[in-house]
């Protein structure tokens, strides 16, 4: 299975995935800084920013789009209850 | 005095400017979390310009027949060219599905946040959604000679959450903020029975979760010329309203300068039925300290309730909560107070959790999860020990202290793990 890796900034882990693994299944596992809500993409409790690797991560849903539009997220940042890692190099840290 | 006197028509709080709102006085709990001794009072304002009529919020939806009776005393449906929604929760927009209806051609003007909002309420009624218009600070609309600006001062106490402040007249709609579960027909805080618990109350229970953001909206307030705040509940504040405004910096800064402030703080609580978890939060406290620049506590539960341990959470960058476990659970105290913090801000906060354990010790994991739960972040797997910690064991318990007080002071050394490795 093709793997990639996501580093979460702010506590300085890096870890290799899965492709097909959505940002909430890592972050929680390694005690990354960001936290949830609803986790089922509607609250923004969970918005991160991606520092770089974005393109590596498949893009957002028509409910995630309108989530982040509703809450005015700015450029670069992606719900992590919902953004699906497709490979590569991602760095992620909480909004 | 909680309705006598209060007839069915508006009340003028400013000229041209009338309370239209509604008492609850039977009300004995708000929102579930909230005692309303003598019930509470649901506000809503008309301002009335040389080019049209405002309406500041509305009321509860079983109260719309008083709030419309009133508000037909002093306006015509086809007057109003402005409804501002200060908020949205529903005993305040529980009329305007209604009013909507009455008066089609008003314009909505409510904060970014509220718009998703706005469009949940009005679901039901399946009607054409009215012209509506986000708007942000010194945002402004013209009323005729009359000018309403608005103040973006978001989670007070929902994300949605703004001011309004009537120009020519010092007067300030501050929804929420400011307000109190306190009904009394004498309208006024300088004609009203003694309300000073309500407000302090209020805040506690309702705006301290967000002490943050109240000294953003205070420190927008703070210069404006105030000759009255007009809150969406209790009393309107025409007696010396800046009172009001001081009182609410004071009750959202810590009241003791923190002297642990200049470095990341620590507070480790504890329970322990034969000593095993405290010596183990003794050495997790010990190792924490040992690296610097990480300011301890140690607290048993057992020496206190779990309401005083609040202030000391809010202030805490980090937790660690250590528990024994009796009958596959946590004690009782440590969840008293787990259950407690929904009137602090904990978000973000470091959390972790250790206890010692005769049979099977699930109290650590079901600590951590409630600490995810809070939305602590949990970055070091938590310690369970069997019985007695030797002196190894003591050391991993330092060594759990060392990890925190990394996290807490941003002392990490870069990690590469494999999810696979992960538990």
């Amino acid at each position: 299975m093709p793997k990639a890796k996501v580093t979460f900034q702010d506590i300085g882990v890096s870890v290799t995935v899965p492709a097909g693994t959505r940002l909430i299944e890592v972050s929680e596992k390694v005690g990354a800084g960001i936290t949830y809500g609803c986790r089922e993409g509607e609250c923004c409790t969970c918005l991160t920013k991606i520092v770089s690797g974005g393109e590596n991560l498949a893009p957002p849903s028509v409910l995630e789009d309108q989530v982040l539009k509703d809450n005015m997220a700015p450029r670069g940042h992606r719900l992590a209850c919902q953004a699906q890692i497709i490979g590569g190099e991602i760095v992620v840290k909480p909004a | 005095m909680q309705a006598a006197g209060l007839t069915d028509s508006a009340v003028e709080i400013a000229p041209g400017v009338h309370w239209v709102g509604a008492l609850d006085p039977h009300l004995r709990s708000f929102d579930i979390i909230l005692k309303t001794a003598n019930g509470t009072s649901y506000n809503s304002y008309v301002v009335r310009g040389e080019n049209g009529v405002a309406i500041i919020d509305t009321v509860k939806e079983n109260f719309a027949d008083i709030f419309f009776q009133r508000l037909e005393s002093v306006a015509r449906y086809d007057e109003i060219t402005t409804i501002v929604l200060n908020h949205l929760e529903p005993d305040h927009s529980g009329a305007l599905p209604e009013l909507l209806k009455r008066a089609p051609q008003a314009k909505v003007y409510l904060s970014s946040r509220a718009q998703m909002m706005l469009k949940a309420l009005l679901k039901p009624t399946g009607g054409k959604p009215p012209e509506y218009i986000p708007v942000t600070t010194d945002d402004e609309v013209d009323l005729g000679g009359r000018t309403l600006r608005f103040l973006h001062t978001p989670y007070l106490h929902w994300p949605d959450t703004q001011c309004t402040y009537l120009v020519e007249d010092g007067l300030l709609f501050t929804g929420d903020i400011f307000g109190c579960h306190f009904c009394d027909a004498r309208l006024f805080n300088d004609t009203v029975g003694d309300f000073r618990f309500s407000f302090e109350y209020y805040y506690a229970h309702i705006m301290r979760p967000f002490r943050e953001y109240v000294l953003d909206a205070i420190a927008l307030i703070e210069p404006l010329e105030l000759n009255l705040i007009a809150p969406a509940h209790g009393p309107i504040l025409r007696h010396q309203p800046r009172d009001y405004v001081h009182r609410y910096r004071e009750l959202a800064t810590p009241r003791l300068f923190n002297e642990a402030k200049s470095e990341k703080t620590l507070v480790v609580f504890y329970i322990s039925a034969y000593g095993n978890t405290r010596r183990m939060a003794e050495a997790l406290a010990a190792g924490a300290e040992s690296l610097g620049g990480v300011r301890v506590s140690l607290y048993d539960l057992e020496g206190g309730e779990s309401g005083i341990f609040t202030d000391l959470i809010e202030e805490a960058d980090g937790l660690a909560f250590g528990s024994p476990t009796i009958n596959a659970d946590a004690v009782k105290p440590i969840w008293d107070v787990l259950s407690s913090l929904t009137t602090v801000n904990v978000k973000g906060k470091l959390g972790a959790a250790f206890g010692s354990y005769g049979w099977s010790g699930e109290a650590v994991r079901l600590i951590e999860d409630r600490l995810r739960g809070l939305k602590l972040r949990v970055p070091v797997e938590g310690l369970r020990i069997k019985l007695v910690p030797d002196s190894d064991e003591l050391e991993q318990c330092r060594s759990l202290g060392e990890q925190l007080a990394r996290h807490l002071t941003g002392r990490l050394e870069h990690r590469e793990v494999d999810l696979a490795a992960l538990a």
